[in-house]
């Protein structure tokens, strides 16, 4: 953090910027919504909206509050869980069935923070991922539920009666823009809570506990609401996952799917607004593009993560941000 | 909670207050009493335990032993962010500020705490008269021209006067300061004093120093720990006659 501080030592407003943030939801809900136009592959791009939202719910607890928690996977498979769940065996409308999945993934955050919030630095990264390798094996073992080792299928979901239109799920452009529709309501409510007092209060926290204690804030508290919150994205994204994948794979509660949260908000620039798509994006692309000629394309991603993080180590939007603001 | 048989001229009070590290005994059976409005300071040699005994008085950590008691209430063990809503704010030995934010936005956000702090969706800008206070804090502690700086970037000096300010957001009725020149330049700390001086017209004030010349001239009474324990007590005229006190000083040359 303290080399940040050679990027700017003051703030002047650059006008620039502040029209950027102030319309923040707007220029990336015009970007989102271009996005599959430019895209050849839908559901390639349904997928960077997907963990782009996962790894922005990551972004507030990492970005703006400085813990790093290594057990979002936790709360991004029950939120996918639970929506196939409520649809698969319950028969549940598609949209509770996503309301429920967004609330699985607070109710988790809650319990795991609850148990790890007063441990500190790698110490809580250990415990949330010890804490969510206990949910994943509650979940392998529910096979009744969950189907276990074979994931969930058939979250089948072929029409979506939106105020009245039917639209069809299985055309994949239609269903990108159902999915962005809840992507871009997330990003709203972002926006409102990093420009809200309880914002200032993140900030406060992550900058200096010990001060932020003394100025009167219950650091505790505010550590497990914003976990919470995150869940509330990772949950939500998980959902749209479940209905997008049609199953949900046991992996998605795997602990590489947390280290993907880490590396995508690391990619794309932690505590960037928008970083968490560009870093999503750029995995994925990477992810399918080497594939196609190598089956050893985690070695070429690994490889330009630590360029990445090397040459970038704000981020690629991190580093486009501190342009603009040169 | 209990009521406790209340003498209006005491503002805080210790009562046989210890506190151990381990087996290390860093406090041991401090009963002390502060006055109302007046600038008491806690004295003594480096590693006499000032900081140990400014930490049980602003809430950062509970006594192993003792009670404290704040305008006749008990406080002891009370949580750390609870002493700020009661009326006691402190500054740390080690400056801690906000490093990334403005210094506005520090000062802004310690006022906060007392109105706002759980309040999600509605945006900061409604709470605009923030903003104003927040101006006139920064020119109380002489920060006005750097409102837009990152605290973190800021000269040392102005780092500890900021802190000072997040300090009287919370309109604390005992400030309690520890070593609040440390590091600081003879002018820097000239200008530090004064602003102590002044900020006690308004509030008691506990101030901890190991360089007792600082602040003979302006203290009403002086504490002087040695070892943990409770050395002396007394006006600076007591202090200075005090042969314990002169014995526990002597050879170390005060700045
Ligand atoms: N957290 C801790 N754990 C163990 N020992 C501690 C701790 N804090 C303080 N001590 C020890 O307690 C003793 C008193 O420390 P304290 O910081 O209170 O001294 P001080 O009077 O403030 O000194 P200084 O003038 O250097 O600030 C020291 O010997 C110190 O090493
Ligand atoms: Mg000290």
């Amino acid at each position: 953090m303290a080399n940040d501080l050679a990027f700017e030592s003051s703030r002047q407003p650059s006008p620039l910027l502040e029209w950027a943030t102030r319309h923040r939801v707007a220029l990336a809900s015009l970007f989102l919504l271009v996005f599959p136009l430019v895209m050849p592959f839908k559901a390639l791009a349904i997928m960077i909206l997907i963990y782009g939202l996962y790894a922005l719910g990551f972004n507030l607890l990492f970005g703006y509050l400085g813990l790093l928690s290594f057990g979002h996977s936790a709360l991004f498979g029950a939120g996918a869980y639970l929506c196939g769940i409520a649809i698969v065996h319950f028969g549940w409308p598609w949209y509770l069935a996503i309301g429920l999945g967004l609330v699985a993934g607070m109710a988790v955050a809650l319990v795991i923070g609850a148990l790890a919030i007063r441990t500190r630095g790698i110490y809580f990264a250990m415990v949330t991922m010890a804490l969510s390798q206990c949910v994943y094996y509650l979940f392998y073992q529910a096979v009744d539920l969950t189907g276990g080792e074979n994931g969930l299928r058939g979250v089948n979901l072929k029409l979506v009666n939106i105020a009245g239109f039917e639209v069809d799920f299985l055309n994949p452009l239609s269903r990108y823009y159902i999915v962005c529709g809840f992507v871009i309501a997330a990003l709203w409510v972002l926006s409102r809570i990093l420009a809200s007092p309880f914002g200032a209060v993140i900030e406060a926290v992550r900058e200096n506990e010990a001060r932020a204690r003394a100025s009167g804030y219950d650091v505790t508290l505010v550590r497990l609401l914003t976990f919470v919150l995150s869940g509330a994205f990772c949950g939500l994204a998980g959902a749209l996952l479940a209905l997008h994948l049609s199953t949900v794979p046991i992996e998605t509660m795997h602990y590489e799917t947390s280290g993907l949260a880490v590396m995508m908000c690391l990619l794309g620039g932690m505590g960037t607004f928008f970083g968490p798509f560009i870093g999503a994006a750029i995995f994925l692309l990477l992810e399918n593009l080497v594939s196609v000629w190598t089956s050893h394309w985690q070695l070429f991603v690994g490889l330009a993560f630590m360029a990445c993080v090397l040459f970038f180590p704000r981020g690629i939007w991190g580093t486009v941000m501190d342009r603009m603001r040169a | 909670m209990q009521p406790v048989a209340q003498d209006q001229s005491v503002i805080m009070r210790t009562e046989g207050v210890g506190k151990t590290f381990g087996s290390f005994v860093a406090l041991k059976d401090i009963t002390a009493e502060f006055r109302h409005g007046a600038i008491t300071s806690i004295i003594g040699p480096n590693g006499a335990g000032k900081s140990t005994y400014f930490n049980v008085l602003s809430g950062a950590f509970a006594p192993s032993t003792g009670k404290i008691l704040f305008e006749g209430r008990d406080v002891t063990g009370m949580a750390q962010h609870k002493f700020a809503h009661l009326g006691i704010a402190k500054s740390f030995q080690i400056t801690n500020v906000f490093p990334l934010l403005t210094t506005h936005e520090n000062i802004r956000v310690s006022l906060q705490a007392l109105v706002s702090r759980f309040d999600i969706f509605r945006p900061r800008t409604r709470l605009s008269e923030l903003d104003d206070e927040a101006e006139a804090l920064l020119e109380r502690v002489g920060l006005a021209g750097q409102r837009h700086r990152l605290a973190g970037s800021l000269a040392h000096g102005e780092q500890r006067a900021l802190e000072v300010g997040m300090a009287l957001a919370s309109h604390p009725r005992l400030l309690l300061l520890d070593e609040p020149t440390a590091g600081m330049s003879p002018e820097e700390t000239r200008t530090m004093m004064d602003l102590i001086v002044r900020l006690a017209q308004e509030r008691t004030v506990i101030l901890v120093e190991h360089k007792m010349k600082l602040v003979m001239g302006i203290s009403d009474r002086l504490l002087v720990l040695h070892h943990g324990e409770l050395l002396a007590e007394g006006t600076p005229d007591d202090i200075r006659r005090n042969e314990l006190v002169k014995r526990v000083y002597l050879g170390q040359r005060e700045h």
